[in-house]
């Protein structure tokens, strides 16, 4: 134990500015850091779970569209050449 | 002889790895910084010269060496990106930056710290002082770089060319005390021989050294992992991961 109470401790043999602006500064600094890595990281993870809730609500409506199709000749045979299509492009 | 490190060149086994880590990684860094901390700040003795403004010492000199370490570990990784084209290279690179150019923030403003009470000024344009300057300039650099290009390959290159041509500060900063006349003192931890202070000012040093070292690793954990979700946002393993986590 270098000090003899808690006001000399606080003092710091006179440099209390100094060392405690050091440390108060590093401390805030690095707990700036460490809070904005996390809350980074989940925003991220929100991003791709709002796309791929995107995605299964255009899924959805893709096929509720193909099903009304299928009652009128013309647009199943439109859907028909789009998949061939399609298919081309994937392959 | 690398064969064991293949698998940890595939996204999904890294980020399960690293995620395993993270919770040691954590406790190791508390316990260090917890008795780092109190050990410099009140057990260790006072500088006969310098008096209690010594205690900077502890912040400064782990987070100045942090800084240079940080910054070849980043050019290293840039460097196996752009010659063997690993993309996970670039990953911890990019995660690596932030880090670096905060702690390189810390060093140099503790430094001020330090500077005024013992040598009368907050800063001066002296070549240790201001090559560290470069060196944030660096950092910040590679990180607008990575954010420039909406194509990640393409930014990772860019921010890797500038890393790599970086490295030139690097010796620049570690021998600017012995080529210029500077203000700034010598080493005194960081030489190859035993260290010239006593060792009970060391040991409070080698603790926080550690403990901000493992608080680094930490942080870049945390954004490596951000990184390669992002990057493989449209794989199938991260669509399974983040239906079955969530988003916690």
């Amino acid at each position: 134990m270098q000090f003899d109470s808690i006001s000399a401790f606080l003092d710091m043999g006179g440099y209390a500015f100094f060392v405690w602006l050091s440390y108060g500064v590093s401390t805030f600094l690095l707990a700036a850091l460490v809070y904005s890595s996390h809350s980074n990281h989940k925003k991220v993870k929100i991003k791709i779970a709002q796309r791929l809730q995107r995605e299964i609500k255009l899924r959805k409506a893709a096929e509720k569209n193909s099903a009304n199709a299928e009652t009128t000749d013309d647009l199943n045979s439109v859907v028909k050449d789009l998949s061939k299509n399609s298919n081309k492009v994937v392959s | 002889m690398w064969k064991w490190l293949h698998p940890y060149a595939n996204p999904e086994v890294s980020y399960h790895f690293v995620g395993k880590l993270l919770p040691w990684i954590s406790k190791i860094t508390i316990a260090l910084l917890a008795i780092g901390i109190v050990w410099a700040l009140v057990f260790a003795p006072a500088d006969y010269q310098q008096g209690d403004s010594f205690r900077i010492f502890y912040i400064h000199v782990p987070t100045a060496i942090l800084s240079m370490s940080i910054y070849m570990a980043m050019a290293t990784a840039a460097f196996c990106s752009l010659v063997w084209q690993f993309r996970l290279a670039d990953a911890s690179a990019a995660a690596m930056a932030p880090v670096g150019a905060v702690i390189t923030a810390i060093a140099l403003f503790t430094g001020a710290a330090w500077g005024k009470p013992m040598w009368g000024t907050w800063w001066i344009w002296d070549a240790r002082l201001t090559s560290e300057l470069v060196l944030l300039f660096l950092y910040l650099g590679v990180i607008a770089l990575h954010n420039a290009f909406e194509d990640k390959n393409l930014a990772g290159k860019a921010a890797g060319i500038l890393s790599l041509v970086g490295v030139v500060n690097i010796p620049i900063i570690k021998y600017s005390v012995e080529w210029w006349n500077t203000l700034h003192q010598g080493a005194t931890v960081s030489k190859m021989s035993a260290p010239s202070m006593s060792m009970d000012m060391f040991w409070p040093f080698v603790i926080c050294f550690l403990g901000i070292a493992m608080l680094v690793t930490f942080v870049i954990c945390i954004r490596f992992r951000t990184e390669i979700l992002s990057r493989n946002g449209m794989r199938p393993w991260v669509r399974t991961l983040i239906t079955a986590e969530g988003t916690k």
